[in-house]
């Protein structure tokens, strides 16, 4: 196995096949880890509120507004830290931005 | 044969520096390590070598520079003393975390708290624990000498950490003495071309150093961060030997200094070795069986060898140029009692603080801590086994 791949690391790699220096030698890895789960709010997307003015996609730091057919889809929670700048530029009030209740375990 | 010269401790180092030509050294002055980027950085203006050398505001832009140039691939070097060790704190351990195989002379100065600029051993102690390989170095040729061979530890692919070689100030560092080198073609063929796996500057990779590690991660990279210190074991005495079939002069984790049928020892780190050994000559020729156990790598620290080394003796005295305020002994003394724990019959250990702040430690000094092991030795109370030499009580 090539530690140097990140494909490789994961929550059950041990320390002999972990990466050496934790240098990554990947671009755009950061889609294989879930970098969301210590967000502490939520946007939550409201579809019928929404025009599809696509003023929210540009503005989320960790591209995490997936977008189809010209049109956004629902948040991708696995990288959404939780920062709300999508909710503050939404004009239409279309992301509500609540405390977010994880659940335990 | 070698190139007979007289040199200081900071003259061999920049000496060593110039003969390997690395690719960066990033530096900022201080007592008494300054000579060092001071000499060097005459040879970038001569064009004897051709290094980047590097100016910077301070020596935590010193460390974080050689970070940035090491992970770039680059062969990458730097010097520094006391506080600009403990500035470079936080940085050390980014290094060595990184497999960065970053090579440092350190010139070991008391830490200030009071202001000091002499030799103690308090920098480099301070930074045991940053994961660096310490190399400690008794006069001028053994810091050129260790310094040469740091490269090859370093830079291992089985070690791949970050070497700083120590050798006291003023002392050593601004003592003049006879010096070999070794010709410059020889230390260029011994240390070779720096040829990392992965580097930054390597058009047919991407590369990203450093990221956030979540606890899912962190313990794991700690724990083979573990097992390079231990390769580095093999490595050391691996270098140590080929050194010294080129030069003739062969390194190993420790010097033993008439210890092989020594009752009693004492366990002490760079220049108070040489002191200590002309106090054994002394004594042995006075038929007293005296020894010594010249510590030369104290990370990775060699533990089970020195058991082996002191099993038969039966008291030690360990001497530390620094205080840690444990209140149970010095770093040196802690380790070497730890390691002597599981001999069936250790031999009774004292600690001795000893030369802070620069504070002389001539051979009156040294006979009298092998005369009181030899009194305890026959029978006297061992007494306070934490113990200051030539302190005014």
């Amino acid at each position: 196995m090539d530690k140097r791949k990140t494909e490789n690391i994961n929550p059950q790699v041990n320390w002999k096949n972990i990466s050496p220096g934790g240098a990554i030698t990947q671009s755009g890895s950061a889609d294989l880890f879930k970098t969301g789960d210590w967000r502490t709010m939520i946007p939550v997307f409201k579809e019928d509120k929404c025009k599809q003015c696509l003023l929210c996609v540009p503005v989320c730091p960790d591209s995490s507004i997936p977008v189809e057919n010209n049109k956004r889809l629902d948040f991708d929670y696995d990288h959404c830290k939780g920062c709300g700048i999508c909710a503050k530029v939404c004009p239409f009030g279309a992301i509500d931005f609540i405390k977010d209740e994880k659940q335990e375990g | 044969m070698g190139i007979r010269d007289r040199l200081s401790g900071n003259e061999a180092i920049a000496n060593a520096m110039k003969q390997i030509n690395p690719d960066v050294m990033p530096a900022f002055p201080i007592t008494p390590s300054t000579e060092i980027p001071q000499y060097f950085s005459q040879f970038v203006a001569n064009g004897e070598v051709d290094t980047e050398f590097v100016t910077v505001e301070s020596e935590h832009s010193a460390m974080s520079a050689c970070i940035g140039s090491e992970a770039a691939g680059a062969r990458t070097i730097t010097a520094t003393s006391s506080a600009g060790l403990a500035l470079m704190h936080e940085v050390l351990y980014v290094a060595a975390s990184s497999r960065l195989p970053i090579t440092l002379a350190c010139v070991n100065r008391a830490l200030t708290g009071p202001i000091n600029i002499n030799a103690d051993h308090g920098d480099s102690m301070g930074a045991r624990d940053s994961g660096w390989i310490q190399i400690y170095s008794e006069n001028n040729q053994e810091a050129y000498d260790n310094f040469i061979q740091a490269f090859r530890i370093g830079e291992h692919p089985d070690v791949q950490l970050p070497v700083m070689v120590c050798q006291d100030g003023f002392i050593t560092s601004h003592g003049v003495e006879n010096i070999e080198l070794i010709e410059a073609e020889k230390v260029k063929g011994f240390v070779g071309d720096y040829c990392p796996q992965n580097y930054m500057l390597n058009p047919n990779e991407t590369i990203a150093h450093g990221p956030y590690d979540s606890p899912v991660y962190y313990m794991e990279h700690k724990r083979q961060q573990l097992e390079a210190m231990k390769n580095a074991k093999e490595v050391i005495l691996s270098i140590g030997k080929e050194f010294g079939e080129m030069s003739g002069r062969f390194y190993e984790f420790f010097e033993s200094y008439k210890l092989e049928d020594a009752e009693v020892a004492i366990v002490v780190l760079n220049s108070t070795a040489g002191t200590a050994k002309d106090v054994v000559d002394q004594m042995r020729a006075e038929g007293k069986k005296a020894g010594l156990l010249k510590l030369r790598i104290f990370r990775p620290f060699p533990g089970e060898e020195i058991a082996e080394a002191l099993k038969n003796v039966k008291t030690v005295a360990i001497m530390d140029r620094h205080e840690g305020f444990s209140t149970i002994g010095g770093p040196v003394f802690s380790e070497v009692r730890t390691a002597l724990y599981d001999l069936p019959n250790p031999p009774k250990t004292i600690s001795y603080v000893y030369g802070l702040g620069g504070r002389d430690v001539r051979t009156i000094h040294i006979e009298s801590i092998y005369n009181e092991l030899l009194a305890i030795k026959n029978g006297k109370d061992q007494g306070e086994a934490y113990r200051y030499l030539g302190v005014r009580e």
